[in-house]
């Protein structure tokens, strides 16, 4: 039987991950591959408390960060094609127009 | 013997997931990012969350994933190029903060006590939709909503002319 | 652990392994050979039947073609990716007979979500096409490769709705409790098969089946006529063969999962001594596999290819709908009976 502090820390590892990507890249898919990453530790986070207290509430819960995370994807990939198709980089440091 | 087992896929998942944030071209970091996902339904089953486990192989490596490796192949992305780095600073201040509130989280968690035995739970398409559809039921069909609206807006933003 | 490996149970297990993939790739190697000698026959010329009797070595002359055939890779191609397309297409089609059970005992592994796990497979090998057409480095690789995992995304969703119906009626998702429930029969003479219960989701299994291998009349994204060849088409020698054996793990395993949710899996008749008796439900189930096959081959040599954007409608705005009505219905009914 694996302690449940092992599944957290491994969460809490690949959260930070995808949070230090979501910091450091300039890359808009790699920002959102990193926001994917998040979401994956959380999932992970729910199905470990959910097993070791016995509900099925956590993997309920999985279920709907999946499906938020299937629409997040879409609408972000869509806006990236658009941003793509107008300034001909994803670099996010280009998209200053709004910068005073 | 599982204790095994967890040291293995959690080894692939943090390289698959170091390995998204390394490389230069985004088509390798989607491509490990698919084996990450392999890597956390792995860990899913040995949960005994077999069901979300292959609706996470369906969906999100199957499905998301794809969309996410065919607009990057469609733009014919190329690897980002080695400018200025202007964050360079930040890279190197930033390590050494992650690990320290990876310390933080790991010194709160390494306490938790499983004083009792885990009640059994079966993680079988039985279990989660006899509760997804009797006290979840508004989430999920507000869900479908969320969908609906989703596929309107990513339909609007990509087309080339309204 | 060690105890585990050297007792009676990892043998047995170890045998039927053996046992299960060895047989799946003889069948492989000659459904390439009945593929040939039917479109021959329909075509109403004889086919390969010079290499050994009947042409029954011909596999292996194929084979032993492919192993020496000079290996070219194309100079702009992106090498990594080149060489690991035709691994990512071949692990998931061959993963998928790990739970496929070929008889009452007959089977490496019994998952409750079996069902579930051969689409996430399945849905795994678009990553096979669509990387072997990038990595090449040219435009009709890529162009079939677009073309080919859009049509075996669409077709995925028709292929899983379709299911639902049965999984409604026999209440599990677990593929040897599929095969169980079509047990006996009705009226002393009617199987229980679930082709009477779901005609509807029968036909649009099969078509989606159909459209998700890429066979004719759905696969523009590999015809000769219009893309050299598709996803495959700088591809040669082994790595070709690894693409071609994909498509016919994959053609199997949709026949497979076409018995043992419509036609009743390895239930049959049984009848003779008692190791006839023993040997015959994977009898059953292979005739009922090549009978599917069967029809493949037949389809691909009668049939004229359809044209992408009409593939695409009929994926969509036919097969969905069809899929969420049939699902409908079949939900009143077993709701109300």
């Amino acid at each position: 039987m694996i302690p449940i502090s092992w599944y957290l820390i491994l969460g809490a590892a690949l959260f930070l991950l995808g949070m230090l990507g979501f910091f450091l890249k300039r890359n808009i898919i790699a920002l959102l591959l990193s926001v994917e990453i998040m979401l994956n530790a959380v999932n992970l986070t729910f199905v470990a408390f959910s097993s070791h207290n016995g509900q099925i509430n956590g993997q309920i819960f999985v279920f709907f960060v999946l499906v938020v995370a299937a629409a997040e994807a879409a609408v972000g990939l869509a806006l990236v094609i658009a941003m793509f198709r107008n300034r001909e980089t994803l670099n996010v440091d280009r998209s200053n127009l709004l910068k005073w | 013997m599982i204790e095994l087992l967890f040291v293995l896929f959690a080894a692939v998942a943090l390289g698959s997931a170091i390995n998204v944030l390394v490389q230069k071209h985004v088509l390798y970091s989607s491509l490990s990012l698919i084996l990450l996902l392999t890597a956390i339904s792995a860990l899913f089953v040995l949960m005994q969350a077999e069901f979300l486990a292959v609706i996470n192989v369906i969906v999100y490596a199957g499905a998301i994933m794809v969309l996410f490796v065919f607009v990057i192949m469609l733009l014919n992305l190329p690897a980002d190029e080695d400018g200025v780095d202007r964050l360079r600073w930040l890279k190197l201040l930033g390590i050494p903060m992650v690990l320290f509130l990876l310390f933080m989280v790991v010194r709160t968690v390494w306490k938790v006590e499983t004083d009792a035995p885990a009640p059994q739970l079966a993680g079988t398409a039985q279990a989660i939709g006899a509760s997804l559809f009797t006290d979840y039921l508004l989430p999920f069909e507000l869900t479908s909503l969320l969908i609906l609206i989703a596929l309107m807006g990513a339909v609007v933003f990509a087309k080339k002319d309204l | 652990m060690i105890e585990y490996l050297s007792s009676r149970d990892f043998l047995i297990l170890f045998a039927k392994m053996i046992t299960i993939f060895g047989g799946v790739m003889g069948a492989l190697a000659y459904t390439t050979l009945l593929e040939r000698r039917i479109m021959a026959f329909v075509q109403m010329r004889p086919g390969p039947n010079r290499v050994g009797p009947f042409g029954l070595l011909q596999p292996i002359a194929d084979g032993l073609k492919f192993l020496f055939k000079e290996q070219t890779v194309p100079g702009t191609a992106n090498v990594l990716l080149y060489y690991a397309a035709p691994i990512v297409s071949i692990i998931p089609a061959l993963l998928s007979f790990s739970v496929i059970p070929f008889g009452p005992d007959l089977k490496i592994a019994d998952i409750n979500v079996s069902l579930l796990l051969i689409f996430a497979i399945t849905s795994l090998g678009v990553y096979g096409i669509v990387l072997g057409g990038w990595a090449s480095n040219s435009k009709y690789p890529l162009m079939g490769a677009m073309r080919s995992s859009a049509q075996m995304l669409s077709y995925e969703l028709s292929l899983t709705l379709s299911v639902v119906g049965v999984l409604m009626i026999a209440n599990t998702l677990s593929l040897t409790d599929l095969v169980k429930s079509q047990q006996g029969t009705w009226f002393g003479f009617i199987p229980k098969w679930n082709i009477i219960l779901q005609p509807v989701a029968f036909i649009v299994y099969v078509l989606s089946g159909i459209a998700e291998t890429n066979r004719l009349p759905f696969d523009l994204a590999e015809s000769e006529q219009e893309l050299v060849a598709g996803w495959h088409t700088e591809y040669s020698g082994m790595k070709f063969a690894m693409f071609f054996l994909a498509e016919y793990a994959n053609m199997v395993t949709v026949s497979a999962l076409a018995t043992i949710m419509f036609l009743g899996g390895w239930n049959g008749p049984a009848f003779g001594p008692w190791w006839l008796q023993m040997a015959l439900p994977t009898i059953w189930f292979v005739l009922k596999i090549s009978g599917f096959l069967f029809v493949y081959m037949l389809v691909r040599a009668t049939i004229p290819r359809i044209r992408y954007d009409q593939l695409m409608h009929f994926g969509w705005k036919v097969l969905l709908p069809l899929a969420l009505a049939n699902i409908l219905v079949t939900s009143f009914f077993v709701a109300v009976l």
